[in-house]
């Protein structure tokens, strides 16, 4: 059993396999730690910074650690990485065009219910109000660019059988944005497509002729906090 | 002790925000004894008779006039509230933001679809009209917002909740299920 490692989170303690990231040994105790970015199984890209944690009196991404004997106790809960993790959901707000109102996304939307969950009543940040093309190309598939919080979820999983990537990024810096494939997205199957939106964490990809198919009150997280599944489970 | 004092105006909104204010039902009769209105759609006083203690405002800033009400309404209210998506964010009106004006003023009164005769290619021009702003504006970009109330419409529930625990003084529990951006 030497594979075994003890820590503990915000005091609690926890047991999990070496080697195995922290966000997902956490979840397997029962702790909730936020993630946008992160998908379980898949190499994780680090990219949203949401799951940030203290390890040792340092800030990491919970997605990218592998836990082995130093990690201790780790610090996820405290106010002061609540505020660092509320500051990065009202930077994504105010990054792209996040009209709750009007994106068929809403409800069932993971940044949406971050803000839910650390009470964002209004961004510290002012909007950029940013425009990019929407591209409709596709039979199957909006693809809301403004909306995109750059997670690359769509272009690590989504994948035809030869391996190739529907999605991809395209430009660079201030001008980056995620795009789509004009040829393979014109073939998508509707199963594919579905899970495209499924895992897209925001509403930049969007099957199309579903929109609002959930009434209010019925959609993922209209009731109950995003991670209260993880937390109940322990 | 006289009773707070509230005024309401909706800016670049739909007036959803007021309707759903009206939709605390009965409980309008309680906020009444609670409270007492100034300049308010609600009551139909159109300018402040007197200082306020809490102002709620719907809707962004889309135009001069828009900007000219929330800046009197910062003047004399001790509390403003930013209520609703638009008055936060911008909101549907905000969709322009990013368009030129001259594009967005072009396609309503001369190249869109549903124009119809223009001939003499007539802007709106005359001087009594407000000048519309660049972009839409959320209101804490232009004065100093004390609290917000986020919702399209923030429900009935909300708004009560906010408003009885702003006036008694007491602390403000919001149930998960109250908070909504939508």
């Amino acid at each position: 059993m030497s594979d075994t490692i003890k820590f503990t989170i915000d005091g609690k303690e926890c047991t999990g396999k070496k080697g195995q990231l922290l966000v997902d040994a956490a979840a397997e105790n029962g702790v909730y730690i936020p993630v946008l970015c992160h998908w379980k199984d898949v190499k994780p890209a680090g990219s949203c910074r949401i799951c940030t944690v203290k390890v040792n009196n340092r800030y990491v991404t919970a997605c990218t650690l592998p836990i082995d004997e130093n990690c201790g106790d780790v610090e996820n809960n405290t106010p002061e990485l609540q505020d660092i993790r509320k500051a990065i959901v009202e930077m994504l707000f105010v990054e792209g065009n996040h009209f709750c109102p009007a994106c068929e996304k809403s409800g069932d939307c993971d940044l949406q219910a971050l803000g839910y969950k650390y009470q964002m009543m209004v961004p510290r940040f002012p909007y950029a109000f940013e425009r990019r093309e929407l591209d409709a190309k596709s039979p199957k598939i909006f693809l809301e660019k403004n909306r995109c919080i750059f997670c690359k979820r769509c272009i690590r999983m989504i994948k035809d059988e030869k391996g190739r990537s529907y999605f991809a990024f395209k430009g660079r810096g201030k001008h980056l944005e995620i795009s789509m494939d004009e040829k393979l997205a014109a073939n998508i199957s509707d199963e594919l497509a579905q899970e495209a939106m499924d895992i897209c964490p925001v509403g930049a990809i969007l099957k199309k002729e579903v929109g609002f198919i959930n009434p209010i009150g019925k959609r993922k997280y209209d009731n109950e906090p995003i991670g209260s599944d993880i937390e109940k489970s322990k | 002790m006289s009773k707070p004092i509230i005024a309401t105006a909706s800016l670049a909104g739909c007036f959803g925000c007021h309707m759903s204010l009206l939709d605390i039902d009965d409980r309008i009769l309680k906020l009444i004894e609670l409270v007492e209105f100034n300049k308010s759609p609600i009551d139909d006083i159109k300018t402040f008779t007197k200082q306020c203690d809490i102002g709620l405002i719907e809707g962004g800033c889309c135009n001069t006039e828009n900007i000219e009400v929330l800046k009197e309404f910062r003047k004399h209210c001790k509390i403003l509230i930013s209520v609703g998506e638009c008055a936060i964010m911008g909101g549907l009106p905000a969709m322009r933001n990013g368009i030129p004006v001259k594009e967005c003023l072009d396609e309503a009164y001369l190249d869109g679809p549903t124009v119809g005769e223009n001939k003499e290619k007539i802007m709106p021009n005359d001087e009594e009209l407000p000048i519309i702003t660049d972009k839409v504006y959320p209101l804490h970009e232009i004065v100093k917002v004390d609290y917000y109330l986020p919702g399209c419409p923030p429900s009935a529930d909300l708004l009560w909740e906010a408003l009885v625990a702003l006036v008694t003084g007491k602390e403000l529990e919001i149930p998960y299920e109250l908070i909504k951006f939508d």
